[in-house]
């Protein structure tokens, strides 16, 4: 038998004279680690009120500023609807991939193929120049007659564009992580829905995508945080959100870093929210593995020997 | 009535190359509970799989209270059943899981409920006092708000048990349902399993407990290799086997 060191080990006739209070194992570099940390903090918000460079007056002055304002809309707006088309679309394409069916499996490893593998920056362009390759929409029958034409740029606007660029990108990478989520689901459960005469469709609503949510939302909340930055790409169909906006101030006074640091601000406001946001989900989502028992009454438990 | 309600003719089904079933021919009346033993691999899971169309059979048929499972025939032709024709066949056949497979997120009373409201369109007032009627029958009345991550095993399986009765089938199927449960569970489901059979509920049970064949089963089925060697009453199978591989098998789990 190997034993530790002997003084480690307790001899048989060792007696507590606390009354056998137990003391927990101390960690003394945690403290030190905490101490690191907060000189370390002192230290930078000591750089950021005394360096004149930063014109904190600016940035206070900036925060609220019309345009900027209209540009933290206009983030919010893009990552809300592209998200949710990403969503949407995502777990479509992820169900389409799984199914038994190989046309719908082909078409949708096909879509995920094209739109991961060009640039979102070209996505975005082609659909805002869709109305120079193809001016007019015709609503029809295929080679047959047209009931309704519609000029593209109508259609199209670089709202439009913009969602269509980030959401159908975004669509492509998240019916993957879809997918990884519903292939964590024990086959079991959809047996079990199938067994109680669920339609596939119901089974996937009911039984399967809520299971599957617990797997997949850590990787939707970054997608999500990334969104809210990626969106600033759309400048290229002209709209300028967050990050525009304070770029367009700063290309007329020169004052990069104060303005920067206004966009950076709204940034991290909005990254905390959505994290709140996805801890009250995550919570609610776990309740039911790691929630606390319901209370048994009395009256109920009377005659039941379980 | 004098036609069966399960009548399975010459069912056969492969896996690839492996043939698992090899013409399974049974027919079980109404009201009679049926276990069936057999080594692992003889196709036991797969059968009773078949019987409710989890798994397709390649040849026979399999008949469930006059309905040919899985397909229709016109003309002398069979067809496939639609996908929600199947899902209506399988609503008059209750299954039991030895993982128990009951959905995490869903307490006791939702999973009962889940099949009633969303596949039968009944109330929610309707299928939750159904419901409490089940959890009373199987003896957990009082835990109806829990999940199954909060039950025992054994909690698990009876109410795995209740839900499959919720859509009132005709039939019950249990495919080694105490296998996965500690020997302290084992005799909770055996016994709730004991009332629904006095009860008069028709019940294929695949199982390895030679005890509760004995004291509840009508007839003792014995599968091997895919096809069923030997079957009869308890006594007859159980202690005066005839088949050299059925005499052979209670040896060794004796
Ligand atoms: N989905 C499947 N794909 C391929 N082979 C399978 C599949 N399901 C079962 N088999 C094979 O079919 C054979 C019979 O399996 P089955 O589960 O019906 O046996 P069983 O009698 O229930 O055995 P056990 O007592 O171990 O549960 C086994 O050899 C198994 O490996
Ligand atoms: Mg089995």
């Amino acid at each position: 038998m190997t034993v530790p060191s002997t003084s480690t080990l307790t001899r048989a006739n060792e007696q507590p004279v606390d009354g056998g209070r137990i003391r927990p194992v101390r960690h003394p570099g945690q403290w030190i680690g905490v101490a690191a940390i907060l000189v370390a903090a002192a230290l930078f918000v000591q750089f950021l009120v005394t360096n004149e460079k930063l014109r904190l007056d600016l940035v206070a002055g900036y925060l609220f500023e019309r345009s900027v304002m209209r540009g933290l809309v206009l983030t919010l707006e893009l990552t809300v609807v592209a998200m949710v088309l990403g969503i949407v679309l995502g777990t479509v394409l992820a169900i389409m991939r799984l199914s038994g069916n190989r046309v719908l499996s082909f078409v949708a490893s096909g879509y995920i193929w094209f739109f991961r593998g060009t640039p979102i920056l070209v996505q975005l362009l082609f659909w805002f120049f869709l109305g120079s390759i193809l001016p007019v929409i015709n609503l029809g029958i295929p080679f047959g007659p047209t009931f309704v034409e519609i000029p593209t740029n109508v259609l199209i606007s670089q709202f439009t564009a913009a969602i269509l660029g980030l959401g159908l990108n975004e669509a492509a990478y998240m019916a993957e992580i879809i997918r990884a989520g519903i292939k964590s689901v024990d086959p079991g459960q959809s047996e079990a829905a199938e067994a109680v005469g669920m339609s596939r469709m119901l089974a996937y609503r009911r039984i399967i995508l809520p299971q599957a949510s617990r797997v997949v939302l850590p990787p939707i909340a970054n997608n999500t945080i990334s969104m809210l930055k990626l969106s600033s790409l759309v400048i290229v169909v002209g709209l300028p959100e967050l990050l525009t906006a304070v770029q367009l101030i700063y290309s007329r006074n020169f004052q990069q870093i104060p303005l920067l640091i206004v966009a950076s601000i709204w940034y991290l406001l909005l990254t905390t929210i959505l994290t709140i946001i996805q801890v009250r989900i995550e919570r609610r989502l776990d309740r039911s593995v790691t929630g606390p028992r319901p209370v048994i009454r009395a009256a109920e438990r009377q005659g039941t020997p379980s | 009535m004098t036609e069966p309600l399960v009548r399975a003719v010459n069912v056969r089904k492969s896996f690839g190359d492996l043939e698992v079933l090899r013409g399974i021919d049974l027919e079980i009346n109404r009201g009679e509970v049926v276990c069936v033993l057999g080594p692992s691999g003889s196709g036991k899971s797969t059968f009773l799989r078949c019987i409710n169309h989890l798994d397709r059979i390649d040849k026979g048929e399999i008949w469930v209270d006059g309905h040919l499972i899985g397909y229709r025939r016109a003309h002398g032709h069979t067809y496939e059943l639609r996908p929600h024709e199947i899902a209506a066949q399988r609503r008059g056949i209750g299954m039991v899981f030895q993982k128990f497979n009951l959905f995490p997120h869903r307490t006791a009373l939702e999973n009962i409920t889940e099949a009633p409201i969303f596949v039968k369109r009944q109330s929610k007032a309707d299928a939750e006092a159904r419901a409490h009627e089940l959890l009373e029958r199987v003896n957990l009345g009082d835990r109806a708000d829990f999940y199954p991550a909060q039950l025992s095993g054994g909690q698990q399986q009876r109410v795995a048990i209740a839900r499959a009765l919720a859509l009132d089938p005709t039939l019950m199927l249990f495919d080694e349902p105490t296998s996965a449960l500690d020997p302290e569970l084992v005799g909770e489901v055996l016994d709730t399993m004991k009332d629904l059979a006095s009860d008069g509920m028709t019940m294929i049970v695949v199982t390895h407990e030679i005890g509760f064949a004995r004291e509840v089963a009508d007839r003792v089925v014995f599968m091997d290799g895919g096809v069923v060697v030997e079957h009869g009453p308890p006594r007859q199978v159980l202690d005066d086997p005839q088949h050299p591989r059925t005499r052979g098998f209670l040896a060794k789990v004796i």
